[in-house]
């Protein structure tokens, strides 16, 4: 069990090195010189394009030879200093995404959650039923196969500009101010909602139409078979079917994650929800590549560290997997 | 008696039309018998069984009648069979190894099984446990996880599992195929223990291997191409067979030790018909060696002696 | 695994060969057909539309914010861009991106998976490495990161880019039907014969596996699509040129939501959700005919 965890996490700690290092290594391999062209898109006076070309030489680091550059870099990386942001100069970028955190964080642990219980359940109802069989099949097709952003988009239009019942725009009211007051709270949860339930939408139907048909198998699987020739109930035979389906849908949960990250990020685009999706385009678009970088590696490690959990949960969950590495 | 079948036919549902896997079939089974039967691959033998406990998927219950213990089974209407399931009839399946919850422990598994179908398991674990150590397996057994037993230990499971409550009539469906020679042994003569023990009442045991049959059957039933052939005691069978199929069935099995110089091996040239559009009269009649015109009518399945019956114009 | 339930029969008498059964059941099957029907559709109209008029989708060609009319059949954008057009030749993008990211991410997946289920060893561990590796990170912030380095982007660098990082999952079906055809009678025998492994995958196995390998592409072609449009929506896609997705970007940017004009949004999503969801259920109505089990009679 333990030389288990120690090869996955062997395994994350590989991959967070090869991210990281990937991070470090774009920018030094973009054509053109980045530092040039980001300064020269800042439109400064002569001597003040000299001493932001200056900083940001030092800032890279690009003064010292590329070995160098690299040991800097992941120096600065464990005492948890991502550099600073050059579009909110002269926040440190770690503290633009510890403000921007706890938005994300609200709307994706809710919508997975909520959307991979409910997505399952639903997909196991309506395997049994044939007539919502019929109904849910191309519902949840479509719903897989809309992009996030345009059923946030279509959420925002019809609720809020055509029916005008949810706000559209900003993580709360623009004439409030962050207190712990009932009334700010309200606002936040009311501009959380259709971020959420866009995200929400998207997940569930592809967690439905996938536990649809993993039912379908298990339902025709031999320990199926034998309870049915034995004159098990069907509830008996579909709480086995449902349990064993989880699994699969739990390893799809950690490769999906990836997915479901770039989903928020665009979501938030579109209702300008300030959420780390949020920030990174605003990076992108003001060329703020140090907070670009930053969040890209701070989410980078959230999902690894996301994908490890949802790793040992399987282990805990599945038993052939625990007797299969006791028994080697 | 146990069991009757009344002109049973079940055909199975395809694109190219029906399959007519069995095609008027008439036996008994009677009290603390146990039947074989046997024939090639394809025969319905297997249909047989599964027909008299569930039917699957694409299999339609087209005509004739079972009945056990002197009840109509309704063999069409799988909610209404549901009462005698695992009461009255059992089976121990052809995949009894993959017959097990793999992500469950068996004990728990057991518990819920026999409590889903009202049962209280305080009642029958004792028994269970008991009936565990006389096939040979530990009572910690149940604590274990499917993977953990190996394929023989698994079905000695299933097989205890199977006739737990004491069914009158237990289906065995190709259970030694998988096995090793020696564990087949060990699981025929389980087998009959069930019956000697009094835990089933009859049983019919499918299989396409002779020599299990011959350990283990009091009656013998061989089929062919959704019919019956012969149906006598298993050494009439075995020693003096009369139907030409089971006659030539019977010598295309090797002795062992024994070598002939000027001898081959005979098959039985040809295949079985197709049971899509099955041929006319006696299905055998294209390989047959006896075979003329008589035998494109079809052969009335009629006793000829003492628990002896058979379906062939030549030989009655 | 368990015998098959249905028995053995010899060949009926009424043979129904492999292709014409394969027709049969495409006819019969309404998913295909209309999944079939609509994607075709869609691509006559992504090679016919650019025709339909004589000016570029970027062209400023008429007033601003119009709705839906006769001349302007999807309406203007805001600064009086015609709307079909945009979508006509957004369409033929999409398209594009599709079937090069998607068969990109094809052949690298199948090299991958074929060579890592076949060869086994050490091989397929370095390999499952690889695909793990790339499988975890979320391969849409290191496209975010690298697009946004790389100036001048084109379409077939957009499609180029999608393909290197899709193909991880389609490597691992593809590796465990490898593994599963490797152990059967018909690769040993090519193997006692001396053949050779590139000719042993690509003569006995892939065959074998041809359906499952066209399924796998239908999803990949799909999958592309939308990775296609997320990242044209944040604004790295082509610099050139105009897409379903940077239609949306646009959209959103210039406030057209809150001015309702719902021509400008709609269409692009909706040709994006057509294309992927025929897709998708084209795919499972494929499976459905290849997988004879899940068939419905």
């Amino acid at each position: 069990m333990r030389r288990y965890f120690a090869r996955k996490f062997l395994f994350y700690a590989v991959t967070f090195v090869v991210a990281v290092s990937i991070d470090w290594l774009i920018p030094r391999l973009a054509p053109g010189d980045p530092v040039r062209s980001m300064v020269s898109r800042m439109s400064l006076q002569p001597g003040d394009a000299e001493n932001m070309m200056g900083y940001f030489m030092g800032a890279f680091g690009l003064d010292q030879p590329a070995p160098q550059q690299y040991l800097n870099f992941w120096v600065a990386l464990l005492h948890g200093d991502l550099g600073i942001s050059v579009w909110l100069f002269p926040q440190p970028v770690t503290q633009v995404i510890m403000g921007a955190l706890p938005y994300t964080l609200a709307l994706l642990i809710p919508s997975v959650l909520l959307a991979f219980w409910a997505g399952n359940k639903f997909g196991a109802y309506a395997a049994r039923r044939k007539w919502l069989d019929g109904a849910v099949l191309p519902v949840g097709y479509i719903l897989t196969a809309t992009p996030y952003m345009w059923l946030a988009i279509l959420l925002a239009w019809l609720l809020g500009t055509v029916f005008q019942v949810f706000p559209i725009a900003a993580g709360y009211g623009f004439n409030l101010a962050p207190a712990p007051t009932l009334q700010f709270a309200g606002s936040l949860v009311w501009h959380w909602f259709l971020p959420f339930l866009s995200l929400f939408l998207v997940g569930f139907g592809g967690w439905a139409i996938g536990m649809r048909n993993l039912i379908i198998y298990e339902l025709d699987a031999d320990y199926s078979r034998y309870l049915g020739s034995l004159g098990a109930p069907g509830k008996l035979v579909r709480k086995y079917a449902y349990r064993n389906a989880l699994l699969p849908q739990l390893t799809g949960l950690a490769l999906s994650l990836g997915v479901i990250v770039a989903g928020a990020l665009v979501t938030e685009v579109v209702f300008s929800y300030p959420g780390l999706g949020w920030y990174s385009y605003q990076a992108i678009v003001n060329q703020d590549y140090f907070l670009l970088q930053g969040i890209f590696l701070f989410v980078i490690i959230g999902v690894l560290v996301a994908n490890f959990i949802i790793d040992i949960a399987y282990v805990i969950v599945d038993p052939r997997v625990r007797l299969g590495m006791e028994a080697s | 008696m146990t069991l009757r079948v009344d002109d049973l036919k079940v055909y199975y549902t395809t694109l190219a039309g029906d399959v007519r896997a069995l095609d008027g079939v008439t036996f008994e089974i009677a009290d603390g018998e146990i039947m074989g039967l046997a024939g090639e691959s394809g025969c319905g033998k297997t249909t047989l069984g599964n027909s008299l406990i569930r039917l699957d998927g694409r299999m339609r219950h087209v005509g004739g009648s079972v009945e056990l213990d002197g009840q109509v089974l309704p063999i069409g209407d799988s909610e209404a069979m549901d009462r005698h399931r695992f009461h009255d009839i059992s089976v121990v399946p052809q995949y009894a190894m993959s017959a097990l919850n793999p992500t469950r422990k068996i004990g728990r598994m057991s518990r819920e099984l026999i409590e889903s179908r009202g049962i209280r398991y305080a009642s029958v674990k004792d028994v269970y446990e008991m009936r565990l150590g006389l096939v040979g397996l530990r009572e910690s057994v149940l604590d274990l996880y499917p993977m953990e037993l190996s394929g023989g230990m698994k079905q000695r499971v299933v097989m205890v599992l199977s006739t737990l409550l004491d069914p009158s009539l237990l289906i065995a469906d190709e259970i030694t195929s998988a096995l090793d020679v020696s564990t087949q042994k060990a699981v025929a003569e389980s087998l009959v223990g069930l019956r000697d023990h009094a835990f089933v009442k009859s049983m019919l045991v499918i299989t396409h291997d002779l020599s299990i049959l011959h350990e283990v059957a009091d009656t013998i039933l061989i089929m062919y191409a959704g019919h019956l052939a012969e149906k006598a005691p298993a050494d009439v069978i075995i020693d003096r067979p009369r139907h030409p199929y089971t006659k030539l069935l019977i010598s295309s099995l090797p002795e062992v030790g024994v070598r002939f110089e000027d001898k081959r091996l005979a098959g039985i040239p040809g295949r079985p018909p197709s049971l899509l559009d099955p041929p006319a009269g006696c299905r055998f009649r294209a390989r047959c060696p006896l075979a003329d015109e008589q035998c494109l009518e079809q052969p009335p399945f009629v006793d000829v002696g003492e628990g002896h019956q058979l379906a062939c114009w030549k030989v009655s | 695994m368990h015998a098959p339930a249905v028995p053995e029969v010899s060949l009926p008498r009424r043979r129904i060969g492999r292709v014409r059964e394969f027709l049969y059941f495409a006819r019969r099957d309404r998913k295909i057909f209309v999944s079939l029907l609509i994607i075709s559709s869609l691509a006559v109209v992504a090679l016919v539309g650019p025709f339909l008029r004589d000016y570029g989708p970027n062209e400023y060609v008429g007033p601003g914010m119009q709705a839906p009319s006769s001349e302007y059949w999807f309406g203007t954008t805001t600064f009086g861009q015609d709307v079909f057009v945009q979508f006509v030749h957004g369409l033929g993008a999409t398209f594009f991106v599709g079937i090069v990211g998607g068969g990109l991410a094809a052949v690298i997946g199948m090299t991958v998976g074929f060579v890592a289920g076949y060869r086994g060893g050490l091989i397929d561990e370095v390999l499952n490495m690889l695909t793990n590796v790339v499988l975890v990170i979320p391969t849409l912030m290191v496209l975010i990161v690298v697009v946004a380095y790389v100036n001048a982007r084109g379409l077939l660098v957009e499609a180029i880019f999608i393909g290197f990082t899709a193909w991880p999952w389609a490597a691992r079906a593809i590796r465990a039907q490898t593994m599963s055809l490797r152990s059967r009678d018909f690769v040993d025998l090519a193997r006692l014969t001396g053949v050779g492994t590139r000719r042993i995958i690509s003569g006995e196995i892939a065959p074998n596996m041809s359906s499952y390998l066209m399924l796998t592409f239908i999803l990949l072609f799909g999958n592309a699509v939308l990775i296609a449009a997320t990242l044209d929506f944040i604004g790295l896609g082509p610099t050139e040129g105009i897409s379903l997705g940077l239609m949306m970007n646009n959209a959103v940017l210039w406030s057209a939501l809150q001015l309702g004009m719902w021509w400008w949004f709609i269409p692009p999503g909706l040709g994006i959700v057509l294309i992927v969801g025929s897709l998708y259920v084209m795919n499972v109505g494929l499976d459905q005919i290849f997988n004879p089990r899940l068939r419905k009679l």
